[in-house]
């Protein structure tokens, strides 16, 4: 059973509580259409357990089969060195089709950040060590492919569609209140 | 030795006999790695021997083109510069052919080599124990063998399970410095 190798630090990029019951991580990339689904997936399932889930993203850039995998996800690194990790993390999903330099720049300036500063960021590859750290980490902990999750710890290896994940999540949440009682 | 098959496995499940696919046992580590030559390009050859001296990987894996993001080679493509940091070389071998191999590799922006277990078909793999007789392609099969050419890890992974690369990561850092 492959496990994260790495747990959630608050370096990472977190939505909802940290004592939550359930921590559901994803390694990602931003241009796989598979990411893609799990995108509005991983939302259905944060509005269903509410405060119970804590949801972690982290970078997995698929960039020899996607080309644009990289820059956006370094894009999503230079909004959350900005507080606006999440908004970027959205935007970039929500136009899946249209990755790229033009898009990075508009969502920026959606979100009230500088252009010139994300492009000298893009340029600079500021965030690619972000970005290596996280892809590293996934390897490290058997992520195989994208979207891969963890949930509390452990790699879900079964269908990652609403209703598996959600099933997997009420399964493990369930074995550890039981841990806890016993 | 061959308990170690299983140690750094990203998955439950020792690498033993198939008695389904009809498959043997993977060579365990300790044994010498079976020498071979084969092609690598319609007319180029690669022979393990001609990497003396290198830590190589050798991953049999059942066919070129499974579907794209969990593909076994495509993260193996990413992760290359992890591997090449213990200088270690990379192999992917199939029973596909050249041409096929080509078209993959050049799908995929692979950046390592595709070798051709083509004729007689799968007869390396056969030698590594990772030959689906039933089936007539290979295992997912990963082999770390050191600079003299012995095997020091091996797994097995479910045909329809992406092994990851965290076992081969964890076998060539195990690796004598």
């Amino acid at each position: 059973m492959a496990t994260l190798k790495t747990p959630v630090t608050p370096e990472d990029h977190v939505q909802g509580p940290e004592n939550a019951a359930a921590t559901l991580v994803e390694y990602g990339d931003y241009e796989c259409p598979h990411c893609g689904s799990a995108y509005s997936i991983v939302k259905r399932m944060q509005k269903h357990f509410g405060k119970g889930l804590r949801f972690v993203f982290r970078n997995f850039p698929l960039s020899e089969i996607h080309p644009h995998a990289e820059s956006a996800a370094e894009t999503a690194e230079f909004a959350g060195a900005h507080g606006k990790f999440w908004e970027m993390h959205d935007g970039l999903f929500e136009n899946q089709e249209r990755l790229g330099g033009p898009l990075y720049l508009e969502l920026a300036q959606e979100f009230g950040l500088s252009s010139a500063e994300l492009r000298q960021a893009l340029e600079q590859e500021k965030y690619k060590g972000r970005v290596r750290a996280d892809f590293r980490s996934g390897v490290r902990s058997g992520v195989n492919g994208t979207p891969t999750f963890f949930i509390n710890g452990k790699r879900h290896d079964g269908p990652f569609d609403y209703e598996s994940l959600v099933q997997a999540i009420e399964e493990a949440t369930g074995k550890a209140q039981k841990a806890i009682s016993a | 030795m061959a308990t170690e098959n299983t140690e750094h496995g990203p998955t439950a499940g020792p690498a033993v006999l198939n008695g389904r696919s009809g498959s043997t046992e993977l060579l365990p580590a300790g044994t010498a790695a079976p020498d071979f030559s084969l092609h690598v390009t319609p007319d180029q050859t690669l022979s393990l021997g001609e990497l003396r001296g290198k830590p190589v990987i050798l991953a049999f894996y059942p066919a070129d083109w499974s579907p794209v993001c969990g593909d076994q080679m495509a993260l193996y493509n990413e992760v290359l510069p992890e591997f090449q940091k213990f200088g270690a070389e990379l192999l992917g071998v199939s029973v596909d052919g050249v041409w096929c191999h080509r078209a993959f590799a050049e799908a995929r922006h692979l950046h390592f080599p595709l070798l051709a277990d083509f004729e007689p078909k799968g007869a390396v793999a056969q030698s590594y124990g990772a030959f689906r007789n039933a089936d007539g392609f290979s295992e997912r099969a990963l082999f770390v063998i050191d600079k003299s050419g012995i095997i020091t890890w091996s797994y097995r992974s479910p045909v329809a399970m992406n092994p990851g690369a965290d076992g081969i990561l964890q076998a060539l850092e195990d690796l004598p410095k």
